[in-house]
């Protein structure tokens, strides 16, 4: 049954201004979904219902007195590697847990200054290394869609909760996919913006050079509203670019007639793209020439070294910022007795999980004397070997689109012995994050079994408004996001 | 067979500007002072999500030490994740430079037995602090104050040979740091600390020995030793056919010895790389030239104008420039009284100011005594309106209260007397009254003067002008023989 829980942000916020309904009932909307579904979902790690419901009557009454803010009274998800100051924050991992951070991450701060109402803390992979959201240390999550098949990983609590009406929207965290590679599994909207757009101040790193939050919706719009909200130079963060920012709600419509696209090529041929999503993306791309826009053919010739050169970078950089979680200051300490380096061993022997430990084991040996040269600064190399085939691209067209993923959602289970046939699940979405361009998924139709696929646009750096005009012009040519899944 | 030793010294120097290394927690100066814990935040903490933004401040203070080094500026400065596991590096790693460091290939000028030498210095890069870690009862507390605290590290070429030349480098370096204005200079505190790298090696061999390196001085008189005892330790064993291990030394203070730490096989792979957390620093060529014109002199230059321009000893001139805020002292009051001799305006100084600060634990500019104070307490020295005795009373109360020492001589009225007629009267009270030693000195018994002198003293509290009393006493004493 459709419900207040259903809405897009935008459509809430037209109805909470013209008093139509209230932050309160909206909230208890949103709660009511939780209560029905959560218990075959599981998004959330942690649901603050009451804080939520004072927040909201909070909003409520701010509202009244005239207030303008641009979310006021929305509810909005969190991902749990994001602090949020009292609110138990543990990155999917046992080894935070009991940490309660005493800041709100540069993020949450916008949020609430925005008026939002953080309802809690969804499920991830254990610092937002996966996926699908299997290897969280607190259960999985499953696909709303299906709830034998995964919801996409890392930020796979998120995209359920926002793909299931548990929340209007959600933040997401994207290293190599994990905004995107969730929301087209769950069929939403989710957005990877440039690196450096919004700040990082308090998402808790795995990889400090490719990390990026990412609004997680159901429509474009919704994810231009956050993105306005979200984005902005941070004294705290310094790889947090000062460029101003732009309403990016603000001329969404103007169409993309004479908008050169660009489809790689090697994004499409012998990348194990299943028949759907060849089919979906083939279609998307008919649509899009119809909008008037021009599709180009060309190369990203580095493409297929994506994934050795993150799993490079990315674990190198985790190996050192998982570092602090020692047991020293914060989360579980397990050392009943023994030394120093016994303590060490047994809080994070039994505190981090298999594949955690793989990727620090993984970014150790990468560092190490002797090997550094050859896997590191080889990474470092071929990274801006990738970054140049985007703006090589980019000097003959304005966006690229290809599919977000090869496939739709895979069976619990199915990978989880596989780490590599796992990390092959972001071939397209690691490229453009090495580079650090903007991209974004957005619905682009099902497979046979009803299972979403996503369409994937990537535009150069800081050109998110562009990016964001592209897929919007798509979403409204094809209404795939006004489709949900109906659990109750 | 005599052996050569090689040295070479890295040296960890607080840096104090207002903020820490990447965070904007308060530097204190002496954090052992402070309730633990309580100069700390989510970025020195290392808590989950917090990030590091370098300190400008520590960057020009950084640029400032390389120029006054000598050496070349990297013009883009990388910072690096040096990674290790140990309870006082919170995040697991401290955040350095490695491949590209703020200065390579400066010197420093010190000055030996032997004349003036430079030392070559192979780099300078900045990073911060470690906690400081408490072992008590089997138990060990962490005190955060000190995590991120800025520090410059400044590694000097293997190419001192004596223990002279090793502390005269660490001193003169300290000075330069101090005269920068970028530490207090105080070893106590822990605010400068130095590893010395040493090797020996037969005299006529070119070829290097095997070379440890003695962690954790952190007073000169600790660099010293260590380094004279591993030298020592180091030629016995190569006399008695050992081998040299390449090793890390620790320095046990009590029992004058080093001993050894890890060995090469156990050294840490600190696996640097370029932190993603904070872009390159670029320093362009104008900020350093504006760097540059607030590059003050440094000691040695200063020592040399001192000795040349006011004619001080080679002691007192070191003594002075040590401090740039005791050379400042020094020179205002020079400028302020010509006619005073600089030698003897040094005297007072390095010997009854250096007193008073030393045994009042204070700073110059914490004490009352100021240039104007000291030189008009020197006028009043100097024209004999006060003696000695009296001189060095009144300065120890300006330098405890900062009362004008005019304003003291007068209210306590302790201006010498030198008024003839007033010494006559008392003179001549003071032979009539002792007729016995009148006749002694009359006999030729001319120590009796002195007692005479001790008796005018005594009725003056010490005030009368000692010469004047003298002379008058000696005319007084020869008139009684006629009479």
């Amino acid at each position: 049954m459709s419900t207040l829980a259903d809405l897009t942000i935008h459509e809430a916020l037209d109805l909470l201004d013209s008093r139509e309904i209230s932050a309160f009932e909206l909230t208890q909307a949103v709660l009511s979904r939780v209560a029905a579904t959560e218990d075959r979902v599981h998004a959330y790690l942690n649901l603050d219902a009451e804080g939520a419901l004072a927040q909201a009557a909070k909003a409520d009454k701010e509202r009244l007195s005239g207030l303008q803010a641009a979310l006021l009274g929305i509810p909005i998800a969190v991902k749990d590697n994001i602090s949020t100051q009292g609110i138990e924050t543990t990155c999917g991992s046992k080894i935070l847990k009991g940490y309660i951070p005493p800041f709100d991450a540069t993020a949450i701060k916008h949020l609430k200054d925005a008026g939002a109402v953080i309802l809690g803390k969804t499920n991830q992979d254990e610092f937002a290394m996966g996926s699908s959201t299997e290897n969280s240390g607190y259960g999985v999550t499953h696909n709303p869609w299906n709830l034998d098949r995964v919801p996409g990983g890392s930020s796979g609590g998120s995209a359920a909760a926002v793909s299931v009406g548990e929340a209007l929207g959600a933040l997401g965290t994207d290293t190599g996919g994990s905004v995107r590679q969730p929301a087209a599994f769950c069929g939403i909207v989710g957005l990877r913006p440039s690196y450096g757009r919004i700040s990082r101040y308090g998402l808790i790193a795995f990889a400090s050079s490719l990390d990026q939050i990412g609004p997680l919706t159901r429509d474009v719009e919704d994810a231009a509203l956050l993105l306005s909200v979200l984005a902005g130079a941070d004294p705290r963060d310094s790889t947090c670019r000062p460029n101003p920012v732009p309403t990016y709600t603000e001329g969404l419509d103007t169409g993309i007639k004479g908008l050169r696209i660009g489809i790689p090529t090697d994004y499409l041929a012998g990348q194990g793209i299943q028949p759907a999503v060849a089919k979906a993306l083939k279609e998307a791309l008919a649509c899009l020439e119809e909008a008037g826009a021009e599709l180009v053919e060309l190369r990203l010739p580095h493409t297929q070294y994506g994934i050795a050169t993150y799993y490079l970078i990315a674990t190198a950089e985790a190996s050192t910022n998982l570092a602090r979680f020692d047991g020293v200051r914060y989360g579980i300490r397990i050392a009943e007795e023994g030394t120093l380096e016994q303590m060490y061993a047994q809080t994070r022997g039994q505190g981090l999980g298999e594949e955690v430990k793989r990727r620090i084991m993984l970014g150790t040996y990468t560092l190490s004397a002797g090997y550094y040269d050859a896997y590191y600064i080889k990474a470092q190399k071929v990274r801006t070997l990738i970054k140049q085939d985007f703006d090589q691209a980019f000097e003959q067209v304005d966006i690229l689109v290809g599919p977000t993923t090869p496939t739709t959602a895979f069976k619990l289970g199915e990978h989880i012995t596989d780490p590599l046939q796992m990390y092959l699940e972001d071939i397209f979405t690691i490229p453009p994050a090495l580079a650090g361009i903007p991209c974004m998924s957005v619905p682009c139709g099902f497979d046979a079994e009803g299972l979403p696929v996503g369409l994937q646009f990537m535009a150069p750096p800081m050109e998110e408004a562009q990016l964001l005009k592209a897929a919007y012009a798509y979403e409204k040519m094809t209404r795939w996001n006004k489709r949900r899944p109906v659990l109750c | 067979m005599k052996y050569e030793a090689v040295i070479g010294l890295e040296v960890h120097a607080q840096v104090h500007t207002r903020t820490k290394m990447y965070c904007g927690c308060p530097v204190i100066e002496d954090t052992g002072q402070l309730e633990p814990n309580t100069y700390v935040c989510p970025v020195c903490l290392a808590l989950p999500g917090a990030l590091p933004v370098v300190n400008r401040r520590v960057v020009e203070l950084g640029i400032l030490t390389g120029l006054a080094l000598n050496g070349t500026l990297q013009p883009v400065n990388v910072f690096a994740r040096k990674s290790y596991f140990y309870p006082d590096l919170p995040k697991g790693y401290q955040i350095s430079q490695y491949e590209l460091p703020l200065m390579t290939n400066g010197y420093l000028e010190i000055e030996t037995s032997n004349g003036i030498k430079k030392i070559g210095i192979t780099r300078l890069h900045m990073e911060e602090d470690t906690a400081k870690l408490y072992h008590e009862a089997g138990k060990t507390l962490i005190d955060f104050n000190r995590a991120g605290i800025p520090l410059l590290e400044i590694v000097s070429a293997p190419e001192m040979h004596t223990v002279e030349e090793v502390k005269a480098y660490a001193m003169t370096l300290r000075d330069v740091l101090v005269t920068l204005g970028l530490s207090t200079g105080d070893m106590e505190k822990g605010q400068i600390r130095f590893e010395a790298n040493i090797s020996v090696h037969p005299e006529k061999s070119q070829k290097l020995g095997t070379r440890t390196e003695v962690k954790n001085l952190n007073s000169f008189r600790a660099l010293a030793k260590a380094t004279d005892y591993e030298i020592q330790r180091q030629i016995s064993l190569l006399r008695d056919g050992e081998m040299v291990i390449q090793q890390t030394m620790g320095w046990d203070e009590q029992q004058g010895k080093t001993y050894p730490q890890r060995s090469k096989e156990e050294s840490h792979d600190y696996r640097y790389f370029p932190d993603p957390d904070i872009p390159p620093v670029e320093i362009p060529t104008l900020w350093i030239e504006e760097i540059r014109n607030q590059l003050p002199e440094l000691p040695l230059a200063k020592k040399q104008r001192f000795i040349k321009t006011y004619r001080l000893g080679h002691y007192d001139a070191q003594l002075l420039v040590a401090d740039y805020v005791i050379a400042d002292f020094f020179e205002e009051t020079v400028g302020r009284r010509p006619n005073l001799s600089p030698q003897d305006i040094a005297n007072w100084i390095t010997g009854e100011i250096f007193r008073l600060l030393k045994e009042r634990q204070l700073t110059l500019k914490e004490s009352g005594i100021t240039p104007p104070k000291l030189a008009k307490l020197l006028q009043l020295w100097h024209t004999g309106t006060i003696n000695n005795n009296v001189t060095k009373v009144i300065l120890a109360e300006v330098f405890n209260t900062g009362i004008d020492p005019e304003v003291i001589v007068k209210r306590e009225g302790l201006a010498q007397i030198s008024d003839a007629q007033t010494l006559n009267t008392l003179i001549d009270g003071v032979i009539t009254a002792h007729p016995q030693q009148v006749t002694q000195y009359l006999h030729g018994k001319h120590a009796v003067l002195s007692w005479f002198m001790g008796q005018v003293m005594k009725e003056t509290q010490g005030k009368a002008n000692p010469k004047e009393v003298q002379n008058l006493l000696r005319i007084h004493l020869e008139q009684r023989r006629f009479s």
